[in-house]
């Protein structure tokens, strides 16, 4: 096990009311605040290019390099990403309910630093004690004045405006964010040409970066650039929060150092995981979301860095981690991903929406044992209708990736426990149950 | 039912204020409206069309994109049970089952005596408390039968009143702040300042060569 790496955004959990004002002053915050507007905007950019941070939300995009891409002109807005409904993730929803000023802090900086017209937080519907507590922090922020006009007595000033969603998945991909904020349904709109940076909000060039990403800055500002850069490794700088969930016996949210920790230690080290319960044994992992092809027991050496997962297949993507053990019907998991993407697809394009039902129904008769050995060919099929050669990374055929991240799940399924499969159709009912 | 009265309307009114296009306030109208009449009825979908200079249709096009926006009354608990995959694995469904008993209404229905609407929902963020569940988005977990029995009788009861306020997510939240700057003003005002800021680096430049 390497050491436990130094607590970055979860630096205050545990510390009794983390949420309030004042136990954030007296735990340095709003210095990193302080400290930016000190410097020129370029020169905090310059910090972010430094730290190399990659985006929390899921996409692994260079923080710095995205500002950097930011249409310089007159409006322009920033957007903060805390839809978070990705299953298995809830590292934003810890975020804004016990260090709403952190969100608060690091959201001014980002700000300063594209030099934004205003700024919203947009945080997901059901978050209804995220959306007080982040409230309250805005409130309390224009108290001290780090809101509002002249910010800390200097020449920027800002307003931050928090928005709250009404319950769609899909709201959390950047562009059906924005439609969503616009007071629109929440359709993904096509890239190009709506690339946010460029088209964004109202038009405007926007940047939408995800709650866990700016949640760092005060810190990176603070220590600045190259002391977060010198945690992990190659690409994957600084620590990130991974959520840990399902068959283990120590659920919960592991800050780690990039790159440091394997999937194996998170699992099974005593201080993180804990392992798996008594006399269970490990049958595969989802990293990253439930777009993410399965991992399995062989591949557990695994660091969690972003291209070491992806040169293995899979992707790190939102930094979940599910844990199925040797008790749970893959069918029934397969099936019950599948599920989740029928209720969400937004319906605008036909491989999404269409496939999305049918390999749900699909899928449902297997587990429910009426299921047809040809089925499996038919699921295969059905996939390769929104993927072609069923691939990963896979190809994009609709207007966003909810489309393309459908099959991974159900074919990665039926390539690994194929045997499983075969044994609802041929018992003509579910082996678990 | 309603449209907006009074402080409520004061209140819709703030909200409207809050974006540079009246339309973003949509959503936010539409959980205010709720955190009054408990769903979103079709006068304050009108009411809401006049604040936000859309039609009726445009906000009820919106609405029903959204699950948190209930279209029809319900129960006073809304209760929404996960079944995804990290709540599954600990049992999601046999916890939803529960529910429906205990609550006396099955999925997408609501109990005869009106306190209970179940609904079967998508990951909410709780999965380290799996099974879960949410009753008015105040979130449970990890919850047996057992604790549904108890859930229930606290709510009925009256011990969970503080926890969980009626309708509408944003029923308690009060925004208080000055007065929007307007916009024209930060962009001026940041123009002003890049401006400044490159003619003292050419001077800078300058004075180095
Ligand atoms: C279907 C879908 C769902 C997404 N959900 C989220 C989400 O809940 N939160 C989030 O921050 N990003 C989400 N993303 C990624 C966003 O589109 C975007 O890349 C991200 O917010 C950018 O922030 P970052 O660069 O700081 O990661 C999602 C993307 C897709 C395609
Ligand atoms: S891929 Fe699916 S979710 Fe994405 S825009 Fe198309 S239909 Fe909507
Ligand atoms: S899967 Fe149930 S809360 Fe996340």
């Amino acid at each position: 096990m390497p050491e436990a790496a130094e607590s970055i955004v979860l630096s205050r959990r545990g510390v009794e009311g983390s949420h309030t004002l004042d136990v954030y002053l007296e735990t340095g915050g709003y210095e990193g605040l302080r400290k930016a507007l000190a410097m020129n905007p370029e020169e905090i950019v310059a910090q972010v290019v430094e730290s190399n941070i990659l985006g929390r939300g899921g996409a692994g995009f260079e923080a710095g390099r995205k500002w950097s891409m930011l249409k310089k002109s007159t409006r322009r807005y920033l957007v903060i990403n805390g839809d978070e409904s990705e299953p298995a993730t809830f590292k934003d929803h810890f975020l804004v309910e016990n260090d709403p000023h952190q969100l608060v802090e690091g959201t001014i900086i980002a700000a300063y630093a594209i030099g934004a017209s205003r700024a919203f937080i947009f945080i997901r519907g059901e978050f209804a004690l995220g959306l007080e507590r982040v409230q309250s922090a805005v409130n309390d922020a224009y108290k001290i004045g780090a809101l509002g006009r002249n910010i800390f007595g200097s020449s920027f000033s800002l307003d931050l405006i928090v928005h709250p969603g009404a319950g769609a998945y899909i709201c959390g991909e950047e562009t059906a964010l924005l439609e969503s904020l616009e007071g629109k349904r929440g359709f993904p709109r096509i890239k190009p040409p709506y690339f946010p940076a460029v088209i964004g909000l109202y038009g405007e060039p926007t940047i939408v970066n995800n709650v866990e990403t700016v949640s760092n800055l005060p810190w990176i500002v603070s220590r600045g650039g190259a002391a977060f850069k010198a945690l992990g490794s190659g690409r994957s700088t600084g620590t990130r929060i991974f959520a840990l969930s399902g068959a283990v016996k120590r659920p919960g949210l592991y800050e780690l150092e990039m790159v440091k920790t394997t999937f194996r230690e998170l699992i099974f080290s005593d201080d993180l995981g804990g392992g798996l319960y008594e006399g269970r044994s490990l049958k595969a992992v989802i990293p990253g979301g439930v777009s993410a092809p399965w991992i399995t027991p062989d591949q557990l050496d695994l660091p969690l860095g972003q291209d070491e997962v992806a040169k293995a297949g899979s992707m790190l993507g939102s930094g979940s981690i599910i844990v199925m053990d040797d008790s749970t019907c893959m069918v029934r998991a397969a099936w019950r991903i599948s599920r989740f993407f029928m209720r969400e697809s937004c319906g605008q394009c036909t491989p999404c929406r269409e496939g999305s039902n049918w390999i749900e129904k699909v899928m449902a008769r297997i587990e429910a044992g009426a299921g047809r050995e040809e089925d499996l060919e038919l699921l295969m099929d059905l996939c390769d209708n929104i993927v072609p050669g069923v691939s990963w990374p896979p190809a994009q055929t609709t207007i966003c990736v909810l489309g393309p991240s459908i099959p991974s799940s159900v074919a990665v399924g039926i390539r690994m426990f194929r045997d499983e499969f075969l044994t609802h159709i041929k018992e003509g009912g579910c082996p678990f149950e | 039912m309603s449209r907006f009265k009074d402080e409520v309307l004061q209140e819709a009114l703030e909200l409207v204020k809050l974006y540079p296009e009246a339309r973003s306030a949509t959503i936010p109208l539409c959980h205010l409206a709720q955190s009054v009449d408990g769903y979103l009825a079709p006068d304050a979908i009108e009411h809401i069309a006049e604040l936000t200079s859309t039609t009726p249709a445009e906000v009820h096009g919106t609405a029903s994109f959204y699950d948190m926006i209930q279209l029809h009354p319900v129960g006073r608990y809304v209760v929404g049970v996960c079944t995804n995959i990290a709540c599954m694995l600990q049992g999601g469904y046999e916890l939803l089952e529960a529910v429906e008993e205990t609550m006396g209404a099955s999925v997408g229905e609501t109990s005869e005596d009106s306190l209970f609407t179940v609904e079967e929902v998508e990951c909410i963020a709780l999965c380290d408390r799996a099974p879960c569940l949410h009753v008015n988005y105040r979130y449970f977990g990890p919850l047996d039968e057992e604790g549904v029995k108890r859930l229930k009788s606290d709510l009925i009861e009256g011990r969970l009143e503080d926890e969980v306020p009626s309708h509408g997510v944003i029923s308690r939240i009060k925004r208080s702040a000055p007065e929007l700057i307007p916009l024209e003003e930060i962009d001026e005002l940041r123009l002003v300042e890049d401006e400044q800021r490159s003619s003292r680096m050419a001077q800078k430049g300058g004075g180095d060569a």
